[in-house]
């Protein structure tokens, strides 16, 4: 009995390490076949679908250049190649064409009643030094933008390559240098000025009436009228947001990545070139467009006759203040 | 003519970055810079892939179309080279281009950048062929001596190809066929708007 026991043990133990042996090789003859490296690898497309940028790890010190493939570039040649070129053309081209036209219609705006000869201060020696200060860091910016943008088109076949590079690097220099007074000259005109430029309802009464710009009316107002506050507004947010965005570009990688520096000079490139426009305007009004209002900004003082046609009730206020006109200049 | 292109096969790639030493030594590439890096995906996961990318030598190149003062060009083999004494540094080439390719040297102020460096397929820039100020400014030009790029002749795992792209792409597709998988070509797309069918 044992015996026949210890022989079927036997047989068992042997049937199933067969059956064991079978399956291993039978596994291990497979495997080859069953298992593709590449069925959890990462995709490239997946990637770019997931974050539109592929980013990993490295081994070199410079961990931006950890971003293996970021295609967004390609939204941005074509805004800076195309939408930009419209853009820019059309508010510059467009302004330019309208203070023209405008220029032509109306001719310039004169002193209703002559010049009285007596004067009155509107802007200190100070508040000139700044206004001048970032008008010429202005012109100069705006000059040295327009040239990044504009220049391959227009300039480049005129100049020939050699020249148009002189010319674009120290424009470059001097558009990287200028923003710094430009920039202090906005934050001093938004601090210097900011009590006169609040909206009012002057203001609405202006707008109503053609702030004298449609139409011979000549609407009261302050020290500032509707169509100053506007420039000022134009000049503090646009001026700050170029800057903003200026210095994000100025300083790579500081702020943002790469993706953030495409926005940033979208942001900068527009706010620009609205910003060029609206100056157009501002440029025209205060010297062919109206007479004596250049002075304002020149010598510092404008005509009683003139400061009574534009801003009535700022001339009231100066009088007011002091009675015997301690500010107001006797003619020479 | 060829057109010349890249190819890293991922799945070969085992991160060694010879090929970012080799770069450096050829073409003497100034400190700070490099025109090649390994980026590894997944670091440490399943399925990690390893990545070797430079400039990738794009079909209608971006940096090409937004760069300000026009100082690039496109050689009669496909590469993508550009003019160091018309450079102003502005940066534009660098937000345009999918592969973060250019560089800049830091000189001066600020963040102000120097003459853009890039790969140029050591294809040299261009002065003449294997002049003194051609290899100063941009490195080796091994292409008018009738070699690859050095990153990809040394490979230790030809992982990395560089050749005129119909034949690169067919090496790449036997190999595919062969081992029964492959992770792509990567780049490609985005450069050359085209993929290889594996």
């Amino acid at each position: 009995m044992a015996k026949l026991f210890t022989h079927i043990r036997l047989i068992a133990g042997a049937l199933a390490l067969a059956f064991l042996v079978a399956i291993a090789t039978s596994v291990s003859a497979q495997q080859p076949s069953m298992v593709n490296p590449t069925a959890d690898a990462v995709k490239e497309q997946q990637l770019l679908k997931e974050l539109n940028r592929i980013q990993g790890r490295g081994t070199i010190p410079d961990v931006r250049s950890y971003v293996l493939e970021q295609p967004a570039g390609r939204e941005w040649r074509h805004f800076h190649e195309v939408t930009l070129r419209w853009i820019g053309g059309i508010a510059v081209l467009g302004m330019l064409g309208l203070v023209v036209l405008f220029y032509l219609a109306r001719g310039m705006v004169k002193i209703e009643n002559g010049r009285s000869g007596r004067k009155i201060v509107r802007f200190n020696g100070f508040e000139r030094f700044v206004h001048w200060m970032t008008a010429a860091c202005f012109i100069i910016l705006a000059l040295s933008g327009l040239n990044i943008t504009f220049g391959k088109p227009l300039l480049l076949p005129l100049m020939g390559p050699e020249a148009f590079t002189t010319w674009s690097e120290l424009a470059k220099y001097a558009h990287n240098f200028l923003s710094f007074p430009f920039t202090i000259g906005v934050v001093l005109i938004f601090l210097m000025w900011v009590g006169g430029n609040i909206p009012n309802n002057v203001d609405a009464e202006w707008v109503k009436r053609g702030g004298g710009i449609i139409g011979n009316d000549h609407p009261p107002a302050y020290r500032f009228n509707a169509g100053q506050k506007m420039i000022y507004w134009i000049v503090v947010i646009g001026g700050g947001a170029s800057a903003v965005t200026g210095y994000l570009l100025l300083f790579p990688f500081y702020g943002t990545g790469i993706e953030g520096m495409q926005i940033a000079q979208v942001v900068h490139a527009v706010v620009s070139v609205l910003f060029i426009a609206a100056m157009l305007g501002h440029i025209y009004i205060g010297t062919i467009g109206m007479e004596g209002a250049f002075e304002a900004m020149g010598e510092g003082t404008v005509d009683i006759n003139w400061a009574k046609q534009h801003h009535r009730l700022w001339l009231e206020e100066e009088v007011s203040r002091s009675p015997k006109g301690a500010r107001a200049q006797p003619a020479e | 003519m060829a057109r010349m292109k890249f190819l890293c096969d991922a799945d070969r790639c085992i991160e060694c970055n010879a090929c970012v030493t080799a770069c450096k030594n050829e073409n003497e590439v100034p400190w700070g810079i490099n025109r090649r890096r390994v980026v590894t995906i997944n670091d440490g996961k399943p399925g990690e892939r390893s990545v070797s990318m430079a400039c990738m030598h794009c079909t209608d190149a971006p940096c090409a179309a937004v760069c300000p003062v026009n100082v690039f060009y496109t050689t009669a083999d496909g590469v993508v080279l550009h003019s160091k004494d018309l450079c102003i540094g502005c940066g534009y080439c660098f937000y345009a281009c999918p592969f973060g390719a250019p560089q800049y040297p830091k000189v001066g102020n600020f963040g102000s950048r120097g003459k853009m460096d890039k790969c140029t397929f050591c294809a040299g820039g261009p002065e003449a062929d294997g002049s003194k100020e051609e290899f100063e400014k941009y490195g080796a030009n091994r292409l008018a001596e009738g070699k690859l790029p050095l990153c990809a002749e040394m490979c230790s795992t030809k992982s990395l190809l560089a050749g005129d792209g119909e034949v690169i792409a067919q090496i790449y597709k036997e190999r595919v066929s062969k081992r029964g998988y492959g992770s792509g070509a990567w780049g490609w797309q985005t450069a050359y708007r085209e993929s290889i069918a594996t």
